[in-house]
């Protein structure tokens, strides 16, 4: 079960020689939602920055526009976030410089994959999720586990709240475990999208410390994106 | 039979008769449970006519909120309150068993138990355990020598304050006392007080959350004020997540015919 290691050779051990500790993963909360509709993409961040006991920041957007069809979500390790997107950003522009046309939301869900795996055994501490519209014009959501394998979903939750929130969708957006009639089954609207997702955060902030204080949510349409907050319990 | 159930009655007391398999498993990489821990704000001060307690309501389980509305000031005596932060079962059984032990002493003696016995008792008894019984109290009380707040400590050591805060909100607590604490506060100026000191535990530390209990202990009466302010309001859901009836398969039926009554009375989900 354990690996062997200094501790267990006691005779070895050197008098008075230390180890140092240091541990260069920190998660800072947040959770994400991102939900996928023909001709629109809807995805929602809280805004709540925090570590251990402690609230750094109730103000912090966790959504990041790469591009006008392209929304990425990332939660987890913000230092690790930060230096992800940025990296995101710069080869965006280098893409755009050499080819002299904006990334379409495929080649960005691809091109994060490929950045992320890049760090396979020091991996970025993130919950990636990106949303955007595809080259055919449909709403699309990819989620992304920290060394970059990638999944094209319809919806998806991410971050601290992710596993109370992703059945959640699976019911009310999927459909799933519900007996119900073809002309019983709501259609999903731009609309109910935002509802739910507004709808989830608000229950995750009942139960999940890390998520409060405000979410941001973005609606991805072909002709721009569309952007609101609504408020959350504060404490 | 009765008299073999009797025989083999578990002593009183604490049982350690697994802590030796634990630290095997422990050891072998198994991760025990988690206990429920009230990662709290707590708080109490004496102002002129008696003392204040103050605490939050939130329990939690690791990241997860397990009760939203809990009661974190405990009853020991009618004088005398006591507030609990640490592990939910520790301080509450800790202070339950003083509680009983404080009402024996107080028939045995026919007078009013001062709040100081509550206080040793309270300490002799975490100090017995080492630390390994986690509640760290605010004891708060008047008695005839006057109004007392005592703050223990998991290891059994005890300040007698005029004013206290535990928990892992105790600093944003005490940042409210150390800046508007001053003696003989009138009782409105005193709520306040405390009631800002538990918000600040509340919105500042993510330990601590929902509503603020107080309460109050005078000369000769006591009020318990549970859920004085509700901080936070749940917020407006736009949609209605009612099943509709048959929403779920039914894969097989069988019917049986049971001679009862029976009253059906429909409750809401609370969702």
């Amino acid at each position: 079960m354990s690996f062997l290691s200094i501790d267990h050779f006691s005779d070895y051990k050197v008098h008075g020689a230390q180890r140092p500790d240091f541990s260069p993963y920190e998660s800072n909360g947040g959770s994400i939602v991102a939900i996928a509709g023909d001709d629109f993409a809807v995805i929602a961040a809280d805004t709540r920055l925090s570590s251990g006991y402690s609230i750094h920041s109730r103000t912090q957007t966790k959504l990041f526009q790469l591009s006008p069809l392209t929304v990425l979500g990332s939660t987890g390790c913000w230092c690790d976030t930060l230096s992800l997107t940025s990296l995101m950003r710069v080869r965006m522009q280098m893409y755009e410089h050499t080819h002299l046309r904006t990334m379409t939301t495929d080649a960005v869900a691809q091109m994060l994959s490929i950045t992320m795996y890049n760090r396979r055994f020091f991996p970025y501490y993130v919950s990636n999720i990106l949303a955007g519209i595809d080259k055919n014009g449909k709403g699309v959501v990819f989620s992304y586990d920290p060394i970059g394998h990638c999944e094209n979903a319809k919806c998806r939750a991410g971050g601290t709240a992710g596993p109370l929130l992703q059945p959640v969708l699976d019911n009310q957006i999927q459909l799933k475990n519900m007996n119900l009639d073809e002309k019983d089954k709501p259609i999903l609207t731009k609309e109910r999208a935002v509802s739910v997702a507004s709808d989830t955060f608000i229950s995750a902030a009942e139960r999940d410390i890390y998520t409060g204080d405000f979410v941001e949510i973005k609606i991805i349409t072909k002709d721009g994106i569309e952007s609101m907050t609504i408020n959350l319990r504060k404490d | 039979m009765d008299l073999d159930l009797a025989r083999d009655m578990p002593r009183a007391g604490f049982n350690f008769d697994n802590c030796k398999r634990n630290a095997t498993l422990l050891s072998g990489g198994f991760k025990p449970p988690k206990t429920t821990k009230t990662g709290t704000t707590i708080a109490g001060i004496i102002f002129k006519d008696g003392v204040i307690l103050g605490a939050d309501t939130r329990a939690t389980e690791g990241p997860i909120v397990s009760d939203k509305n809990c009661a974190k000031i405990h009853y020991l005596a009618s004088n005398i309150y006591c507030c609990g932060a640490g592990t939910a079962a520790d301080t509450e059984m800790t202070t339950d068993l003083i509680s009983s032990q404080l009402e024996l002493h107080r028939l045995n003696t026919e007078r009013q138990v001062p709040v100081v016995c509550a206080n040793v008792m309270l300490k002799q008894m975490l100090f017995r355990y080492q630390g390994h019984i986690s509640a760290a109290l605010v004891l708060g009380g008047v008695d005839k020598y006057g109004s007392h707040i005592y703050c223990i400590h998991p290891h059994g050591s005890a300040d007698k304050l005029p004013y206290a805060t535990m928990g892992s909100g105790s600093l944003a607590a005490m940042s409210v006392f150390e800046r508007r604490w001053k003696p003989d506060l009138s009782e409105e100026e005193g709520k306040l007080l405390v009631r800002d000191a538990i918000a600040a535990g509340v919105f500042n530390d993510l330990g601590s959350g929902s509503n603020i209990d107080l309460c109050v202990i005078r000369k000769d009466s006591t009020e318990y004020l549970r859920n004085y302010e509700l901080a936070n309001k749940k917020g407006e859901r736009q949609l209605n997540y009612d099943f509709k009836s048959g929403s779920t398969v039914v894969l097989n039926k069988t019917i049986k015919d049971l001679d009862i009554t029976i009253n059906i009375r429909p409750v809401p989900m609370e969702t």
